[in-house]
């Protein structure tokens, strides 16, 4: 049953994917595609499933949305799909900063330029964590460990905002670390929680059970302010209690990841703009404030010529860091 | 003794008319989308998944952990009638469940595989009940090199077994792991082996390979040997059921050892699949009738059911207790408990106890309800069987086709499923074991990961496997299991009884 509709929505999806009016304000006449670059259960994924209900609660259009997971190689997989599909207005891609940054450090047959930016939605923190019963009070005693002896810094993939973000504490606080890629966030902190790892940055939802287990606590975080008060997490400590990095001496202001939402290059100026506003409805929706507190994440909403500017600002940064460790492939 | 209070709490959460109608609606749909290969658990899971958003958190778990139980079982029937294995984890059913339905006896297979299977997984239940909070502690000992070492003993199990030469089977395994490696590499981050088609990035799905190696090549077989007796004329008889089924006791050792091997592979990460295979090797080496395996003889049904039930039933415990899924389904369910608000983690037992022991009750009655409901359908299925080829044959292409394309809406992988069947069916008739091949095709590349974080971690010395005695145990274990079919033809060799080479040995 299930397959045959999805067999016989693709052949619709084919049979009907050239020929679109362009008319002033344009209006989806089929089913839409939501790809997630994340394989089920990822954050990407859930994000795609979470704006999938809010639209068939409120009934923000009147065509149904299917979730498809693409989220082979590292993502890569669906960002290939979406430059594949280019001129095709049904297909939404929902993903992260590795729309640009994958581009830079890995030979994938894609860029974020064949893509159409819709907005970034949310904006996920990183933390510094460590051991529960680790000796580190604050990120100041752990760099002072982590300068005596060569720690090992667990992450999720290689050359991705994880490692990325250590090399950056690398440079600022002047330490090496060994990084350990793992497939997931979710595997480095089971990782930490055994002691195979020192550390790991990973963001506040791919820690919040550990943290309440005691089994991992964050050192600090990785923003401007503290993270806005929540209900609290452990019995003493929620997320606001948790200081910024750059209080305690480790310098690095920010560095956040945001989900992305683009559809394929080649589309018009009107399809971009009903996105775009369909996006901010369902943002206004008490659902999605929910969806922000429980996974932790930021509530932002960048579109446009901010979307892009963040992404050229994003770029130029990890580009440098990529640079100096010699990642940059061409 | 607390667990226990726990547990009968538990039930009355768990038997209400609304959960038990649940649970049977899981099943059903569990069932259905087992036998359909390519769709699978973990897809029928997330399209079941955004119908629970409504629901309280206990009764979403029980639908869905039901339908995960129906689809185990239901990915038994393919792999039994059709050679065709909807989940990694039933590939080792196969090896003999389909000679023996092929020999007309697919009433006996099936109803042999869903019993063994229903042992497997209340063995694996009452380890959760039991021994939730050591095992979750057992999880945490594992890193990277253990990781491995885990991996390793899979792979040393089942080398050597089969009737193949060994070089057959070094080669096999080399090219699934060169198959293994497409994609983007975990520990460099780069892309690999994608000979210029960008859509392989992703890397080559699990099931597409299989469905074209067993499915299509099997097929093609047929076809060349014109299987008319393939159109089994097997009676549709109840007593046979109950008579596979009363039988199963007579397996006790191999059901025991079958359920242990599985829990232990479900607990540390090796998963279903690897318990599968394990048990299977195993038990080929050590049972009576080990030289007669992959001839369609029980046996070979019950270890690789047993242990794949009770590792798909205990992968459910590292997902509650610490966050790591133990599969993809485990993966998708976690998804659905941070949408319903709770989260996976060590303070899950504590805070959420009515959710951990309703769900851990559900899969008691869960498992009761999907084996009777499976067993209801064996005759249905095994006159399956009665179809002729003729028409059996293109269903088995479509069902191939169709399943291939959904894993993920992709007709490269149509291509990549027949190439495979092409290259099954060379395999086939040269000889070669496609056991290896899937083996490393499924956790090649989890072993290749593991090996080099390791390194990584050791700074490339090899001492790391040697560190502490878990992964001392577990290496020099694998070794053994490797040095052992050598060690025992030295044996032979020296006693010079050299017992005629089997002609009946199939090559799997």
């Amino acid at each position: 049953m299930k397959i045959v509709s999805k067999l016989l929505l693709s052949t619709t999806l084919l049979l009907l994917g050239g020929a679109l009016p362009a008319t002033a304000a344009w209006k989806p006449q089929k089913p839409i595609e939501f790809v997630a670059t994340a394989g089920p259960g990822g954050g990407t994924d859930n994000l795609a499933r979470a704006v999938q209900s809010i639209i068939t609660k409120y009934k923000l259009t009147d065509q149904p949305v299917v979730v498809v997971n693409k989220g082979g190689g590292s993502g890569a997989e669906g960002y290939v799909y979406g430059k594949a599909s280019a001129g095709d207005p049904y297909k939404v891609i929902f993903g992260t900063s590795n729309a640009w940054q994958q581009p830079l450090v890995s030979k994938v047959a894609f860029n974020y330029t064949d893509l159409t930016p819709i907005a970034a939605m949310a904006q996920d923190e990183f933390l510094l964590w460590v051991k529960q019963d680790a000796p580190y009070k604050t990120a100041g005693d752990f760099l002072k460990a982590a300068a005596a002896s060569e720690f090992k810094m667990g992450g999720a993939q290689s050359k991705d905002t994880d490692e990325v973000l250590t090399r950056m504490i690398e440079k600022v606080a002047k330490v090496r670390f060994t990084y350990i890629p793992f497939k997931s966030g979710a595997e480095a902190a089971v990782q930490l929680a055994g002691g195979h790892i020192d550390a790991h940055v990973n963001n506040p939802s791919e820690s919040l059970g550990q943290w309440r287990g005691s089994t991992q606590r964050p050192l600090c975080a990785f923003s401007a302010k503290r993270l806005p008060q929540g209900p609290k997490v452990t019995t003493s400590e929620g997320w606001s209690d948790v200081p910024t990095c750059v209080e305690q001496g480790l310098a690095i202001s920010q560095y956040e990841q945001p989900r992305t939402v683009w559809l394929p290059g080649k589309v018009s100026p009107e399809q971009t703009a009903f996105y775009v506003d369909l996006m901010k409805q369902v943002q206004a929706t008490p659902e999605w404030k929910e969806y922000i507190e429980k996974t932790s994440q930021v509530d932002t909403f960048l579109t446009g010529k901010a979307f892009d500017d963040f992404i050229k600002q994003d770029l130029e940064h990890v580009k440098q860091v990529a640079g100096e460790q010699g990642w940059l492939v061409k | 003794m607390e667990n226990l209070q726990s547990l009968l709490h538990g039930f009355t959460i768990a038997i209400t008319v609304p959960h038990l109608t649940l649970m049977v609606v899981g099943v059903l749909l569990g069932i259905l989308v087992g036998v359909l290969p390519g769709l699978g658990a973990p897809n029928g899971v997330s399209l079941l998944l955004p119908l629970t958003f409504g629901m309280q958190p206990v009764s979403a778990i029980i639908l869905l952990s039901s339908m995960y139980w129906g689809a185990l079982f239901g990915g038994s029937v393919t792999s039994i009638l059709f050679n065709i294995p909807g989940e990694p984890s039933s590939v080792a059913t196969t090896f003999d469940g389909y000679p023996m339905a092929r020999d007309g006896r697919p009433t006996t297979a099936l109803a042999t595989a869903f019993g063994s299977a229903a042992f497997g997984a209340l063995v694996g239940v009452i380890l959760i009940t039991f021994l939730a909070s050591w095992v979750a502690q057992v999880a945490l000992a594992f890193g990277p090199p253990e990781y491995f070492a885990v991996y390793f003993l899979a792979f040393a199990s089942f080398i050597g077994m089969g009737g193949a030469a060994p070089i057959k089977t070094l080669v096999a395994l080399a090219i699934g792991f060169a198959i293994a490696a497409i994609g983007i590499d975990t520990v460099s981050g780069s892309v690999r082996l994608t000979m210029g088609i960008d859509e392989l990035v992703k890397g080559v799905s699990f099931v597409v390979a299989v469905m074209g190696l067993f499915g299509i090549g099997e097929l093609l077989i047929a076809v060349e040997e014109e299987f008319h007796a393939r159109a089994v004329s097997s009676r549709v008889d109840w007593k046979e059921v109950f008579r596979a089924l009363g039988r199963l006791p007579h397996h006790g050792v191999a059901l025991l050892r079958s359920a242990a091997i599985g829990c232990w592979m479900g607990i540390t990460p090796g998963g279903p699949t690897a318990a599968s295979f394990m048990s299977y090797g195993i038990a080929k080496r050590f049972s009576r009738n080990g030289s007669r395996f992959g001839t369609g003889e029980a046996e070979g049904i019950v270890a690789p059911e047993t242990a794949d039930h009770a590792a798909g039933t205990s992968a459910l415990l590292p997902m509650l207790s610490l966050g790591i899924p133990g599969s993809a389904t485990a993966a998708v369910m976690m998804g659905g408990l941070m949408i319903w608000g709770l989260n996976p983690g060590p303070m899950l037992f504590v805070d959420q106890k009515d959710f951990v022991w309703g769900l851990i009750a559900s899969m008691y009655v869960g498992n009761i309800v999907a084996v009777v409901l499976v067993l209801l359908t064996v005759p249905v299925f095994a006159a399956l069987m009665r179809i002729p080829f003729a028409v059996i044959a293109p269903l088995i292409v479509i069902i191939c086709v169709v399943g291939a394309y959904s894993v993920s809406n992709s007709y490269l992988d149509i291509v990549l499923m027949l190439g495979f069947g092409v290259f099954g069916y060379l395999f086939k008739k040269l000889h070669y074991p496609l056991a290896p091949l899937v083996l490393a095709i499924v956790i090649g590349d989890k072993a290749e990961d593991a090996f080099r974080q390791a390194m990584l971690m050791s700074k490339g010395s090899l001492g790391i496997f040697f560190a502490n005695r878990l992964v001392t145990t577990l290496v020099l274990a694998g070794i053994a299991l490797l040095l052992l079919p050598l060690a025992l033809q030295i044996v032979r060799l020296l006693r010079k009884t050299d017992e005629a080479a089997h002609e009946k040995v199939r090559i799997i």
